[in-house]
């Protein structure tokens, strides 16, 4: 009998697994394709409290089909006038009292754990930290990543190692922005006066190199709400450290190498140079940092947080922010670009690139 | 009373309705208002579920879809649901206890008149410069960033508003304690005064840290007093804790009413006796309580660290055991009785199902280390409409059918109603039910457009679709008003048969003073025990004698126009070049001041009814 009570309840678990991942989205994006720990915990709390409750729904259903049926009105009569009935009462506060315990426990042991970021601090005894942590600010309507440990700065689109946890230091520098990369784990606010710090961990088995996992803001910031995406690239630590060190390598802002991309560089340097830095190690505080940087502009994926990256989009979002993301502040801020202007700058940015 | 009311003019009856300070008419004017911005609110909603029908839609730009969204939710909470709520309690809770009126019906109009006022001025925004922008909740940081005048407007329209909301919640809470008929104790009130009880408790501690909040964001706009500005050394997170200290408790404010109405309902279609009556009440007691436990739930992303998230989560999920209790109640009430399918009827039983669908994700919701991965999604969306379309507008509906012959009269036509009913139950689930999903797969909320190839297309196709049934079904309804109204058969004291409160035991509409004798209650279900022991309608507590009335008057409408004016003063003062803001703030603010004055030292005692003319009309109830 009991262990026909526990089949019971495997298969109930199974069966509502199934319903989840029949439809459960894409897998980079998706929070119920977890690919990684905080995902995959808040995963099996989903799927545990949706068991309970639908168990609960199900009592439910089941009074309320009987009382339906059953007790329709047939005659004139006058139904019995009951005023309780406590041996019901009780049972009714009591189980749902356990059911709460049992959702309770895993749930705030899950709290604690997505809030140990003790690592972050841990200094070995040169002064170094092993643990990855990366810097994350949120400004109207980009992302900057910057690795304090690696003195770099990245823009857009997150690099981060697979199976291991990443630290994020989380602010925002102009109104409140929340960061969220649902297949990764849930997300927590970049508030304007504080750091939030949590941890994500990306599973190297659910990386998939063609595709990076989505990420965008989670808190109404503006009208550009909705386009204040970026992406996360997950890469095997070896792959990891061999992008850290290209990036560390560019000390200055390379040189274009074709004429065109050389015009575009003059451009660049007249114009676009005063917000967005082209090298990773800028010097400028974090808080006077007005646009992306652009250092590895080229091998990115994404232009703006959510235009696929090719020379057509660039073209336009560089004719015209405003229509992509409007509200922006990039917009005015320098004069109209003639047709060669754009095709030289759009020849040095595709140009920028660290590893090769 | 109605019957010579018909007579009048139309400037007499709205002369009439200007000044009243009857609850019934009051009752009148929340429900005309209220439904006003009802129809505001969901041409909102329709709005937004154009623009998101398919992906990179471009029905409205990025900024006037903000603009959108929060006025919809504004409006919704504060202009719609809270005044509808308002309606049933002015009209209902009163005869329920066997009052003449409320304690102080005075204030009672100011309550309405300052509500209307604050709603119009917020509405006003759409055409003067642009609407708030930062979402119903405001959230300090984007807010105070807004351009314009649209936080502005939102600040001191709900200021006002919510002035008269207060305003109205201590007077029920008076009125419930001290009018109730003799032998009305406390564990003999309806469980729809219970909870109008409750929620005035609520309305009393939840508003004021919402009126300190709006203070001090109109500060920080107008005066630059730096609240909330981080880089000046204010806090935004400040405002999110006065937001939803207040915030959390109105979402009981709303629902608990509706709580009330259906224990009403289930109690009368089932011909029998809630369940549990007391066990109801205490659970009504413990929600209230423990929704002044819970607000930082809707913060467990701004991080306020482990120990403050396990605490509001374990807080939260305990809500569910009384929520729980109270469904249990609602079943076992119908268990063993002898069920009437009617319009208010069918509503309460849909409720059950729907608001059972918003409490259990609403446990999965308090989990906090869930949360992180539902909080500011279509997961959340799709919860909140749960329990507040599929608790409160249900109630609300079901309310209008249930008491509009209390109301007005007579009968709204039950096959309409039930085509009302279908259309927007059917349209509510397929809105809302694969929100959850769009969530889940990874849709923020608040957003103006998605892009295309994430899965989002169909279920938001679907979503929309169902937003339009709703509509349609509140068509039906308003259709169902106008052809009530036009027929205008009228109908007895006890239009359902089954009436169990003190309410119908009165004629539909009641006389103006409600009780000619005040009744005497011999316990819960006052007017159901005189049925069953074979009377016609209550035993009188008092002989005939002499009602004291108090007088209509115009001040509680110029005390809350001169704050509409003074508002405008306020809000435009500080424009480049503005020389009028401050005479207009000086001026509106004497003229609320002068109001007062002369309602203070105005002597006005009301005025008698005369045995004389009450022992004229033979009916025991009053002249009909």
């Amino acid at each position: 009998m009991k262990r026909l009570a526990k089949w019971r309840l495997v298969s109930l678990f199974a069966l509502v697994s199934l319903i989840l991942s029949a439809c459960s989205g894409q897998p980079h994006l998706s929070t119920l394709q977890p690919a990684g720990e905080v995902a995959q915990k808040q995963y099996d709390l989903m799927v545990l409290s949706t068991v309970i409750m639908l168990a609960v729904m199900a009592v439910v259903a089941v009074i309320f089909v009987v009382v339906l049926v059953k007790f329709r009105r047939k005659d004139d009569k006058i139904p019995k006038q009951v005023e309780g009935n406590h041996a019901l009462e009780i049972i009714w506060t009591v189980i749902p009292i356990l059911l709460i315990l049992i959702i309770s426990v895993p749930t705030v042991v899950s709290i604690f754990k997505f809030a140990d970021v003790d690592a972050m601090e841990r200094k070995n005894e040169d002064g170094t930290v092993d643990a990855t942590v990366v810097n994350v600010r949120a400004s109207l309507y980009w992302w900057e990543f910057e690795y304090p440990n690696e003195g770099i700065v990245t823009s857009q689109e997150l690099v981060v190692p697979t199976d291991e946890k990443v630290y994020f230091n989380l602010i925002a520098s102009d109104v409140k922005h929340s960061f969220w990369i649902p297949a990764v784990g849930g997300k927590m606010d970049n508030n304007t006066e504080n750091v939030n710090k949590f941890w994500l961990e990306f599973d190297s088995e659910h990386v998939d190199p063609n595709e990076l996992f989505q990420g965008r803001c989670a808190e109404l910031c503006g009208p550009s709400h909705a386009l204040m995406d970026f992406k996360a690239k997950a890469l095997p630590r070896a792959e990891y450290d061999q992008w850290v060190s290209d990036m560390k390598n560019v000390e200055e802002a390379e040189v274009a190498t074709t004429d065109l991309a050389q015009q575009g560089q003059e451009i660049f340097n007249q114009s676009c140079i005063g917000c967005h830095a082209v090298t990773p190690s800028n010097g400028t505080p974090a808080e006077a940092r007005l646009a992306p940087n652009l250092t590895n502009f080229g091998e990115r994926s994404i232009i703006a947080g959510y235009l696929e990256n090719n020379e057509e989009n660039l073209k336009d979002w560089l004719k015209d922010p405003e229509t992509f993301k409007p509200g922006n502040k990039m917009t005015d801020t320098y004069g109209k670009l003639t047709p060669e202007q754009l095709d030289a700058l759009t020849a040095y940015l595709m140009g920028l690139k660290v590893q090769d | 009373m109605s019957t010579i009311a018909q007579k009048k003019g139309f400037g007499a009856t709205l002369w009439d309705y200007l000044t009243t300070v009857d609850h019934k008419k009051i009752a009148h004017l929340y429900l005309i208002a209220g439904g006003f911005f009802f129809l505001v609110g969901g041409l909102e909603a329709l709005f937004i579920r154009i623009q998101l029908l398919k992906p990179n839609n471009d029905f409205v730009s990025a900024g006037f879809f903000n603009e959108i969204l929060t006025m919809h939710g504004t409006t919704m909470i504060f202009l719609a649901a809270m005044p509808l709520v308002f309606a049933f309690m002015n009209a209902i809770m009163p005869l329920q206890i066997g009052a003449r009126d409320v304690a102080f019906p005075f204030l009672n109009a100011l309550g309405f008149w300052l509500f209307l006022f604050g709603g119009i001025f917020l509405n006003l925004s759409w055409f003067m410069g642009g609407a708030p922008d930062a979402g119903w909740t405001s959230y300090a940081s984007l807010s105070i960033t807004s351009e314009g005048h649209g936080i502005d407007f939102y600040a001191l329209g709900l200021q006002i508003a919510g002035l008269g909301t207060l305003i109205g919640g201590i007077n029920f809470l008076v009125t419930i304690i001290n009018m109730r008929a003799p032998g009305m104790t406390y564990m003999r009130m309806p469980m729809f005064t219970w909870t109008t009880f409750i929620v005035s408790a609520l309305i009393l501690f939840a508003f004021p840290p919402l009126t300190v909040g709006l203070f001090l964001m109109t500060f920080d706009r107008m005066f630059g007093a730096n609240f909330f500005d981080a880089a000046m050394g204010g806090n935004t997170i400040i405002w999110e804790h006065f937001f939803w200290i207040f915030g959390h408790p109105e979402v009981y404010i709303l629902i608990l009413p509706a709580f009330g109405i259906f224990s009403e309902i289930f109690a009368i279609f089932s011909r029998k006796r809630l369940f549990g009556y007391s066990s109801m009440v205490f659970a009504t007691v413990l929600i209230g309580f423990l929704g002044f436990m819970v607000w930082a739930h809707h913060m467990f992303t701004t991080g306020l660290g482990p120990i403050a998230n396990s605490i509001f989560a374990v807080a939260t999920m305990a809500i569910a055991v009384p929520t729980g209790i109270k469904i249990f109640n609602w079943l076992f009430t119908m268990w063993g009785g002898s069920i009437r399918f009617t319009t208010p009827m069918l509503w309460a039983i849909a409720f059950i199902p729907s608001f059972i669908m918003g409490g259990v994700t609403g446990v999965m919701l308090g989990s906090a280390s869930q949360d992180y991965q539902y909080h500011d999604t279509y997961f959340v969306v799709a919860h909140f409409h749960y329990v507040i379309v599929g608790g409160v507008v249900f109630a609300l509906f079901a309310g209008a059918h249930l008491y509009w012959p209390k109301m007005f009269g007579t009968m709204l036509n039950e096959f309409l109603g039930k085509i009302t009913f279908v259309l927007f139950f059917v349209g509510f689930h397929m809105t809302f039910f694969i929100q959850h999903f769009l969530g889940l797969w990874g849709m923020p909320r608040r957003v103006f457009t998605y892009l295309p190839g994430q899965g989002f297309e169909t279920s938001n196709v679907i979503s929309s679709i169902g937003a339009f049934l709703m509509a349609a079904g509140v068509i039906v309804l308003l259709v169902n008003v106008v052809i009530t109204s036009v027929k205008n058969e009228k109908v007895g004291n006890d239009p359902w048969e089954d009436g169990r409160t003190l309410e119908w035991a009165l004629p539909s509409p009641p006389p103006y003073y409600n009780f000619k004798q005040l009744p005497l209650v011999r316990g819960l279900d006052a007017y159901w025990l005189e049925k069953m022991d074979g009377k016609k309608g209550m035993t009188p507590a008092e002989p005939i004698g002499d009602i004291h009335m108090p007088n209509n008057s115009f001040i509680p409408f110029t005390i809350s126009l001169g704050l509409f004016i003074a508002a405008f003063g306020a809000m435009f003062h500080g424009d480049e070049g503005n020389t009028w803001g401050v005479p207009v703030l000086i001026f509106g603010l004497l003229f609320t001041l002068g109001s007062m004055f002369v309602r203070s030292i105005k002597d006005d005692h009301g005025y008698h009814i005369p045995k004389k003319e009450l022992l004229d009309d033979k009916d025991l109830g009053g002249k009909a």
